[in-house]
């Protein structure tokens, strides 16, 4: 069989198509973005017409994706965790619904923050809905484990959660493929009231879902992951779940470990899978990257049984993701720390490329708060968010996809004038329309300014919906034709931009300003295909 | 055999070119690889970084132990120090003279090159000066690339072959460039 270099995403991907998938949905996210753009390069998704473009948002896909394997064909969906918040609402209903072709969905963690404003764990979701989750420990498993969450998926009718984490999303390794599977016909379901939620409905089918979940734990095809190592020091045994097998096994090299390990990969597990290590250890040591889910699940809230250590009592740091060295040091083994860094090594955080628009955009903005008191930007996640450093430091929020427009709202409801939103054109339409039409209901005092790069620039320039619609979508939302204001945020045009904010910030209602440039890589890309 | 290699740079200078290449290169020579790279917010002119594991063995961790690489590949000087925590005693740093200033506080370039020089074994190549004499700058990265293969365990041929197959879309022009700059920094270094 093929072998292929591949990061965790893309070994997801490739696995999804070779297991007969009919569509791909997603929105940009680090560290998930490479699966859809995986899909989206690959000839083999092209030859069979997969679907694969990119959604306004993470439940925009995550509905569609549901619509596709109510017509019975194989979908999936992906986002990172923080999107999973997003499409929570039809993730967690998914499940009650239940599926007809496989869905799997798809979260990717970010232990640390890395490119996050949190690093939730996306494990809780599975147990939250009901469903399994995956885990893989690395990219060939992630392969092979996308072809069982499939038929998993089918055999009990529910939706499966595909957990990884940026290591492994972001890490290459070679993949051995399988055989490709076809793809599903369209086939409904065979009960059509399966997805109708009515409340008689529902009762029935969360009943069924919480009896399925319990026979989850039993199945082969989980358990068949899920596997145990005996040793002969049976002192203290060690669990691993997912890539935390890697850090421990690192610890050893070529030798073996000589106490029991679990690997745990996919969940629910049955008590006997944990009871082949408990039974056998006077002590356990659980290594998890992301939160102490097992560890807590082992503990109980009376923490009476075996001796169990992990992150709650600090034997693993609390928070951040593992290494070597952090379990090295959890094993009680001697660890090398290293040279220090010398002194004369400085931060090097990112910036603003040179040339991007966003950098003109905030000089203005900068200069037009001059008169005003600081503290009245409220900001949004994007390439902008990063005018919070120096030398800039214009903006006073980040918080979550859309927040800046309905937290600047708010802001002026309990008096705050001017109250401004900076937010870039894809977060606009992937969460900033609704509050915008709060803010046109309402008629509130707010100045939204959209820095309009007609791409997804932080993930690394994908398609965004809003190229071309934002003057169309505003004003249908109900914005006046006088404060919608056009701008091309260039030195040149800096004191006409600062002019115009000024009036706007001023306006004792709803205005909005598009700030419209192309992102400087996009465009610099365009022109070298050309 | 066993490479650790850790990849140090800025957003933009062409590390996971690098990478891409010695992993081409050693899929060839069928050893086992890891690469594990960091996206997002770093390709904005931040640090970046990637971890690279060649082995004839299998591989477990996708990141390095600190203290266990046997290589520090950086095209950046500033950034080569930022990895020695990584760096084994008997572990070589291969770096590119130039800096990359875009911080307001980037240190005396001269304070910097001591400090590499302390450590035990270092190669210090003018990666710019030489990619600029093999037809452009931007080839920089394979400069590096070539000072640093001497260390690799891959024949030096293989990294010629995958210079053809990652730059072979771009045509015969890019993959002489990249070839002569993979040579300029091989003969920096020696055989």
């Amino acid at each position: 069989m093929q072998k292929l270099l591949l990061l965790g995403d893309e070994a997801i991907a490739q696995a999804a198509l070779d297991a007969g998938l009919s569509g791909m949905y997603a929105y940009p996210g680090t560290p998930s973005t490479e699966i859809m753009e995986y899909i989206q390069a690959s000839l083999q998704a092209a030859k069979k017409n997969v679907h694969r473009e990119w959604s306004s948002n993470e439940k925009t896909a995550m509905e569609a994706a549901l619509g596709m394997s109510y017509a019975g064909k194989r979908a999936m969906v992906a986002m990172k965790h923080v999107g999973l918040n997003v499409a929570a609402d039809g993730f967690i209903n998914s499940a009650i619904t239940g599926v007809n072709g496989g869905l799997i969905v798809v979260a990717a963690d970010d232990p640390s923050m890395h490119s996050s404003q949190n690093e939730q764990d996306s494990r809780f979701y599975g147990k939250f809905a009901f469903v399994p989750v995956y885990e893989p420990s690395n990219q060939q498993e992630a392969y092979d484990m996308v072809f069982e969450a499939f038929d998993l998926s089918e055999k009990f009718k529910v939706p499966v959660l595909f957990r990884i984490t940026t290591r492994l999303a972001h890490s290459r390794s070679a993949v051995t493929r399988s055989e490709i599977l076809q793809e599903k016909p369209l086939i409904l379901p065979s009960d059509l009231r399966q997805f109708v939620l009515l409340p008689a409905i529902a009762r029935k089918r969360y009943k069924a879902l919480l009896s399925t979940y319990e026979s989850l734990q039993y199945d082969n095809r989980i358990s068949k992951f899920n596997s145990f190592t005996d040793g002969v020091n049976r002192q203290k045994g060690v669990i691993t779940c997912g890539i935390a097998y890697n850090y421990l096994m690192e610890n050893f090299n070529e030798r073996k470990p000589d106490f029991p390990v679990l690997k745990i990969v996919a969940y629910p597990f049955s008590k006997d899978t944990i009871k082949d290590i408990t039974d056998r250890c006077e002590e356990i040591l659980v290594l998890e990257e992301g939160y102490p889910i097992v560890e807590e699940a082992l503990r109980g809230i009376l923490d009476a049984g075996i001796k169990i250590s992990g992150r709650l009592d600090e034997t693993v740091p609390r928070d951040g993701e593992l290494n070597p060295a952090i379990v090295g040091k959890a094993l009680g083994l001697a660890t090398v720390i290293g040279k220090p860094v010398p002194a004369v090594v400085k931060m090097r955080p990112p910036s603003f490329c040179a040339g991007c628009g966003h950098a003109d955009m905030f000089n203005a903005i900068n200069e037009a708060l001059k008169d005003y008191t600081p503290g009245r930007v409220f900001s949004d996640i994007g390439c902008y968010t990063l005018a919070a450093l120096p030398p800039y430091n214009s903006i006073n929020s980040c918080v979550d996809m859309g927040a800046s427009v309905t937290m600047a709202i708010g802001a002026s409801d309990a008096g705050l004038f001017p109250s401004i939103a900076v937010i870039g054109d894809s977060t606009f339409t992937h969460s900033g329309m609704t509050g915008l039409l709060d803010a046109v209901v309402k008629n509130s005092p707010i100045t939204l300014i959209i820095g309009d790069n007609s791409t997804t620039g932080m993930t690394g320039g994908q398609q965004s919906q809003a190229t071309g619609r934002l003057e169309n979508i505003c004003l249908g939302i109900g914005v006046s034709r006088e404060h919608l204001r056009i701008m091309t945020p260039l030195r040149k045009n800096h004191e006409e931009n600062v002019r115009i904010m000024k009036e706007e910030f001023e306006y004792r209602g709803p205005s909005v300003i598009i700030a419209a440039r192309e992102c400087i890589q996009t465009a610099t890309r365009k022109k070298r295909s050309k | 055999m066993k490479n650790d290699i850790i990849l140090a740079g800025v957003g933009g200078q062409g590390i996971l070119s690098i990478a891409a290449i010695i992993g081409l290169a050693a899929v060839e020579c069928d050893l086992a690889l890891k690469q594990s790279e960091v996206h997002g917010m770093s390709q904005r002119g931040g640090d970046v970084q990637s971890h690279l594991r060649l082995s004839d063995k299998e591989i477990s961790s996708d990141l390095i132990s600190y203290g266990k690489a046997d290589l520090i590949i950086s095209v950046e000087p500033m950034e080569s120090l930022r990895y020695l925590p990584w760096l084994s005693d008997n572990g070589w740093l291969i770096t590119n003279s130039t800096p990359f200033l875009n911080i307001p506080d980037y240190p005396q370039i001269e304070e910097v090159i001591s400090e590499i020089r302390k450590v035990r074994n270092n190669v210090i190549i003018d990666a710019d000066s030489l990619a600029k004499e093999a037809g452009s700058v931007k080839a920089g990265n394979m400069v590096i690339l070539g000072a640093a293969s001497p260390f690799i365990d891959i024949p030096y041929s293989n990294l010629e072959n995958a210079i053809r197959k990652h730059f072979g879309r771009k045509g015969e022009d890019i993959v002489e460039l990249n070839l002569k700059a993979l040579k300029a920094g091989r003969n920096f270094t020696g055989k």
